[in-house]
């Protein structure tokens, strides 16, 4: 750590990794952020920002609208420049990973995007074995028959695979997008308001199945999102953006967490009904 | 990613046979399985692999829901008896519920095929002309509303538009007219001259630019340029649902998109093919003084005594005609986008293509017109 980052770790009272209190256990760091900045032009959007996601836990992402939530993803994954920091995925710093290198990085990451970003001139099964034709080259036959594994596992009917992405509706796309996420099984998965515009019986189902997911297959996953049941329901620790860093604790050490926009958070109408019900 | 291969191996066990899998099982490692499957059914004995009711899945190290698929596939399907390591259970309990056969991609043989295809087009083209009727009566309906109530003109937007369609359009369209013109003259010269008669270059310029060349080349670049550029606009606002929402506020979008693009461009397409013929000529003039020694003022002089008005006229006629039609194309498939951004792709294509059509098509019929009228 910097000087700098040092201070401001104090002033935060955070301990590495912008935690507020150690839970590493050992656990194998697999995604490390360490001073982090993001500007456009100049304006600063992170700044000395450290997150460590720990193997096999949810992390939910969360943060005041303009805060740069999705603009901190879409840093993590390469898609906005990084301007200062480290940024390490599965042990590779990001920076200067290029070629084969890169290629099998990508093949242990899935992204599902807020709007799905399914290739509009391909059906839902052909979205889901692009990645998988890209990294596996698996016969075929093997392709279709996991293409419609996972359309099953997200819960959407089996004649979607035949569909065009314009044909479904808003949560289909989410649902075939968190599909295509999934192709390879990857270990590290980056989840963009997977909840945000599913009917709250679609929501709870969408966490339950994160939850399956991660207990069968150990994912790890780090969801932005606004769901504070979601947050309840399968985060296992929430990262807080709050002036230009993340403040990372479990729910409890956040409720006590002494922040006016975490304290309105998390105590205010809509989070005490959800704790309510947690 | 290199990691080790899955194993396979049918053996006998107290009596049954089973299927034994160990190794990797995860969507990186089943690459060459196919061959594996094979070699092991082919090692096994002829009873063991056809009656393999029984998997053992405890020696697997590392699996994913692929690996656990093509198990389960091996195994004859979700009711299989499997053995699995405690840590692999949930997963393989996962994939089971969710297993499914992939539905069969429909075959569908030729004819009926075409038939299919046959049908959705004409099914299609009727949908289009009732479209593209209501859509000219909306405009008709707009555009007499508007005349009673000139407000309704939004002149702003029209000149905005024309900024577009025709100022910015001046430089490609007299670069082209020019070289056309001097193209012409040059041909005209080399072709008139074996028989004496390179001076009828002058008129070969001059009617050829008038009548034809300059409105239709000027169109053309016009449809190219500013058709597609109006349908991928309003497209892309639709993709958008921008245009819903100006109808849920009570804009109507034939009055505040439709019309002052078609405006702007019934306006421009005269002034833009009157600097086509100009630049046109200019092109010609400046041809016929390399290859003919004619000066500027032999050319023009020619050209006024032997090139009547009304081939200039009958130019000039066309041209807002040409305007509205790919206006009014441009505009109508625009509006035609539906749900993806691919959709805006196809029809801005489309708009093109059909506009140039239209203007050929009405070209001739100018044609026919003007042959009648004796002009």
């Amino acid at each position: 750590m910097t000087v700098e980052a040092r201070e401001a770790a104090e002033e935060r009272k955070t301990v590495e990794g912008g935690q507020l209190v150690d839970h590493s256990d050992g656990r194998e760091v697999v995604l490390k952020l360490r001073d982090v900045r993001t500007q456009f032009g100049d304006h600063v959007v992170h700044d000395h920002l450290d997150l460590d996601v720990f193997r096999g836990e949810v992390i939910g992402l969360v943060g005041g609208s303009g805060t740069g939530k999705s603009v901190l993803l879409r840093t993590i994954l390469g898609l906005n420049p990084l301007r200062a920091g480290k940024i390490e995925i599965l042990g590779t710093n990001t920076r200067g990973v290029h070629g084969k290198a890169e290629q099998e990085l990508l093949g242990h990451i899935g992204v599902q995007f807020q709007d799905g970003a399914l290739f509009s001139s391909l059906t839902v099964a052909d979205n889901i074995i692009v990645p998988i034709r890209e990294h596996a080259e698996l016969d075929e036959p093997l392709m279709q028959s996991i293409a419609a594994l996972k359309i099953a596992l997200v819960g959407l009917p089996p004649d979607t695979g035949d569909k065009k992405p314009s044909e479904l509706s808003g949560g289909m796309r989410k649902r075939a997008s968190l599909a295509r996420a999934l192709a390879l099984d990857a270990e590290l998965l980056f989840l963009d308001e997977p909840t945000a515009g599913l009917d709250p019986i679609g929501a709870a189902h969408y966490d339950e199945l994160i939850g399956q997911l991660r207990q069968s297959l150990g994912l790890t996953v780090l969801m932005v999102t606004h769901d504070l049941d979601s947050l309840h329901a399968v985060c296992d620790r929430v990262a807080v953006l709050l002036d230009k860093r993340v403040v990372v604790g479990t729910m409890e050490e956040m409720l006590a967490y002494d922040h006016p926009w975490v304290r309105e958070y998390f105590h205010g109408p809509r989070g005490r009904a959800a704790l309510k019900q947690a | 990613m290199a990691e080790p291969d899955p194993t396979i191996r049918y053996v006998e066990r107290g009596g049954t046979s089973v299927l034994e899998v160990g190794g990797n099982w995860t969507v990186f490692s089943l690459r060459g399985l196919k061959q594996q499957i094979d070699k092991a059914r082919r090692a096994a004995q002829g009873g063991a692999r056809k009656q393999a009711s029984v998997v053992d899945a405890t020696h697997v190290e590392r699996l994913d829901t692929a690996g656990a698929l093509e198990i389960l596939q091996l195994a004859g399907g979700p009711e299989a008896d499997i053995q699995t390591a405690e840590q692999h259970a949930q997963l393989f309990k996962v994939v089971k519920e969710n297993m499914c056969v992939p539905p069969k991609p429909r075959h569908v043989d030729f004819l009926s095929h075409w038939l299919e295809e046959l049908g959705h087009d004409l099914v299609d083209l009727g949908g289009q002309i009732t479209n593209l009727c209501a859509f000219f009566g909306e405009i008709i309906v707009v555009f007499v509303e508007a005349c009673v109530n000139p407000r309704r003109f939004r002149i702003g937007a029209v000149v905005r538009q024309m900024l577009e369609v025709w100022v910015k359009a001046l430089l490609i369209v007299g670069v082209l007219c020019f070289l056309i013109g001097v193209v012409i003259a040059y041909q005209g010269v080399q072709q008139l001259r074996q028989f004496g008669a390179e001076t009828f270059t002058v008129e070969a310029v001059g009617i050829g630019m008038f009548r034809e060349l300059g409105v239709l080349l000027t169109a053309i670049i016009v449809a190219g340029r500013s058709g597609s550029a109006f349908t991928a606009q309003i497209g892309t606002m639709q993709v958008n649902q921008e245009i819903d929402a100006m109808r849920t506020i009570g804009l109507n979008p034939i009055e505040w998109l439709v019309l002052p693009r078609i405006l702007a461009l019934v306006l421009s397409m005269p002034l833009l093919a009157f600097w086509g013929d100009m630049t046109g000529l200019l092109g010609g003039a400046v041809a016929c003084t390399v290859y003919l020694d004619f000066t500027f003022v032999q050319f023009f002089d020619r050209l006024r005594d032997t090139v009547g008005i009304w081939h200039f006229y009958t130019g000039m006629i066309k041209s807002p005609v040409f305007g509205f039609i790919i206006a009014a194309i441009g505009c109508f498939e625009g509006l035609q986008v539906k749900g993806s951004a691919e959709s805006v792709g196809q029809l801005t294509t489309r708009s093109v293509v059909e506009s140039i059509f239209c203007v050929i098509v009405l070209d001739a019929v100018f044609s026919i017109i003007f042959l009648l009228a004796n002009v």
